[in-house]
């Protein structure tokens, strides 16, 4: 008995017809998916894939911020962009674990991340050269991240959609800070109005790109979907970022670099929303696969931080070693 | 000058020790060892950088000349920030931080300590907030102290390297300036020669689990507090001011 337990707990389950069956059934009936739990082996890749690229996310998400902590024009303003840069670096702790209970280190995901196997969100191979791209990022980096966050609260996959709770929570915040920091530019000088349309000119069009392709073009969407691991399409979360914050940049006296906007009574099912220009989908691949203003600088920059902190984890590791030792012969020397 | 003067000269030489010192930890933010480490060294700066908020804060009031705690922490020349050299040393290596962390924060933990005892009452509150913040800077440090002095024969090198490089700069900690001397006399500030031998001990305590020895400074460097600063100073002011002087005179 005990031998063939142990025999099943190691054997991959079988993914016959009945399988994939019940485990759908599950997903329907909106249970959700604990890491225990027997899954189809593609959910739990993409789930890897795509909780890894959220963290990785997350973090490359730091430099683009911490660019300016060092440089921000007041001190109220340098402790708001420190600890929303920390908390990027939270949310990354945190899907990093998420992803842990799916059987993946979080050193295997961050060696990927660092071959450039594995992929983060493309928005931050833009470069942040004036302190108005902070304001611009808050608005509308993380408000269209909230855009795809929110709905991924009701996730099929538990520790996903808990770990998306209080990352909304955060993220919805740094979003009012970022359109806060957006209206003082707004209400300031030339200069600062110029800095805040510049900013809002260079991140506009990146940040639909955000959503991902075209549903026509999206390869994982349907099964995602299937799967509720998405509950929205690319297309229909883009035009819900577009609907809410055209008038946000409008209160501020802020244009959006589209030419071709325009709102449109029949849009979704006749509430209204805005018809928007064409995305260049050219520079989204280009981007991508790698051929953005700072992809490689991102990855440097990772990489030189990760190289140097070698000794720090080796020397954290060899000391908890020798503590494990200690521990051990003082309970020898004890019996 | 006001009656007040020395007093707002001293809040204002202990608002840029937090300044300095916080925004040469924010350096490392995205940059560090490891995750845990871009989450505590940011904490640790969103401290110091509180901190020195209400100094700064504290000092603009009692000037009352309508200056704010931006005009202070951004608009003077290298010669009016009076904070000690060992804040504005470069971050080096993790284990440099670390040290020079641990140093700061047990000193002002003693120096908190003791204006709760019997300082201006409004430095007290200050003091209740930045001593729970400070235990938590001291357990964290001389963790890392200890792991990296008793780690790997790579990272207890670099723990002595760090020492010899920083130590010479923990004199300045003590240094009394004639200002700072007139607060002690009004009993406003603690007197940091009071305060050397707890600070040696609890220094000794740690360095003893690190394998690690104080060393005999025979140069103590020192100027910061008299405004004489070092070559690294001017670089990290030029960033650190760099809006506010391309900028002049506007809202953020």
């Amino acid at each position: 008995m005990y031998s063939q337990g142990l025999i099943g707990a190691d054997d991959k389950p079988v993914e016959d017809e009945a399988f994939i069956a019940a485990f759908q059934a599950r997903i329907d009936a909106e249970e959700k998916i604990e890491p225990n739990d027997p899954m189809p082996e593609a959910y739990r890749k993409t789930l890897v894939r795509q909780i890894g690229q959220h963290a990785h996310s997350e973090i490359v998400g730091m430099l683009p911020e911490g660019n300016w902590i060092t440089r921000a024009p007041t001190l109220r303003r340098k402790l708001a962009l420190l600890a929303k840069v920390q908390d990027e670096g939270g949310h990354g702790l945190y899907l990093y674990s998420a992803a842990e209970t799916l059987g993946v280190s979080r050193e295997q995901m961050t060696e990927e991340l660092l071959s450039g196997r594995a992929k983060y969100s493309s928005i931050f191979n833009y470069p942040t050269p004036t302190w108005a791209d902070i304001g611009a990022i808050g608005w509308l980096v993380d408000g269209a991240a909230i855009m795809n966050q929110v709905p991924l609260c009701r996730c099929s996959f538990g520790p996903y959609a808990r770990a998306m709770v209080r990352v909304c929570r955060e993220e919805s915040f740094h979003q009012r800070q970022g359109y806060e920091l957006m209206m003082a530019l707004a209400e300031g000088s030339d200069e600062q109005k110029a800095m805040a349309q510049d900013a809002l000119n260079r991140w506009w069009w990146p940040s639909l790109m955000m959503f991902g392709p075209h549903d026509s073009d999206s390869t994982n969407s349907d099964q995602s979907m299937e799967w509720k691991i998405k509950r929205f399409t690319n297309d229909e979360l883009r035009q819900k970022f577009v609907d809410a914050t055209v008038i946000q940049a409008e209160k501020i006296g802020l244009t959006i670099p589209d030419p071709d906007l325009k709102w449109n009574p029949e849009k979704n099912d006749g509430a209204g929303g805005y018809d928007f220009g064409p995305i260049d989908w050219n520079e989204f691949w280009r981007v991508v696969k790698g051929g953005g203003p700072m992809n490689r600088d991102r990855i440097s920059a990772r990489k030189k931080a990760w190289d140097e902190g070698v000794w720090v984890r080796e020397a954290a590791n060899a000391f908890a070693q020798k503590q494990h030792q200690r521990t051990e012969a003082s309970k020898v020397a004890a019996e | 000058m006001s009656a007040k003067t020395p007093f707002i000269n001293v809040l204002i030489s202990l608002g840029d020790d937090h300044l300095i010192l916080g925004h040469r930890l924010s350096e490392w933010c995205g940059h560090a060892p490891m995750l845990e480490e871009d989450l505590s060294m940011p904490n640790m700066a969103l401290d110091l950088l509180g901190q020195a908020r209400n100094l700064y804060g504290y000092a603009v009031e009692l000037e009352a000349e309508g200056r704010t705690e931006d005009d202070i922490a951004f608009l003077r020349t290298d010669r009016e920030y009076k904070n000690i050299l060992m804040v504005e040393r470069p971050n080096g290596d993790f284990a440099h931080t670390m040290l020079r962390q641990f140093y700061f924060a047990v000193y002002m933990q003693l120096f908190w300590d003791d204006v709760l005892a019997n300082g201006d009452a409004r430095l007290k509150e200050f003091a209740a907030k930045a001593t729970k913040e400070l235990a938590y800077h001291i357990r964290h440090c001389g963790e890392w102290l200890v792991r990296l002095g008793d780690g790997t024969e790579e990272s207890a090198e670099r723990m002595k390297a760090a020492v010899d490089a920083l130590h010479p700069y923990t004199n300045e900690l003590f240094d009394i300036t004639p200002d700072f001397n007139t607060c002690i006399e009004d009993e406003l500030v603690p007197n940091p020669e009071t305060l050397r031998k707890d600070w040696n001990t609890a220094i000794q305590q740690i360095f003893r689990q690190a394998f690690l020895v104080v060393p005999n400074v025979q140069f103590p460097q020192t100027g910061g507090r008299t405004g004489h600063h070092t070559e690294a100073f001017g670089h990290l002011l030029s960033e650190l001011q760099y809006m506010q002087r391309a900028y002049p005179g506007l809202t953020w």
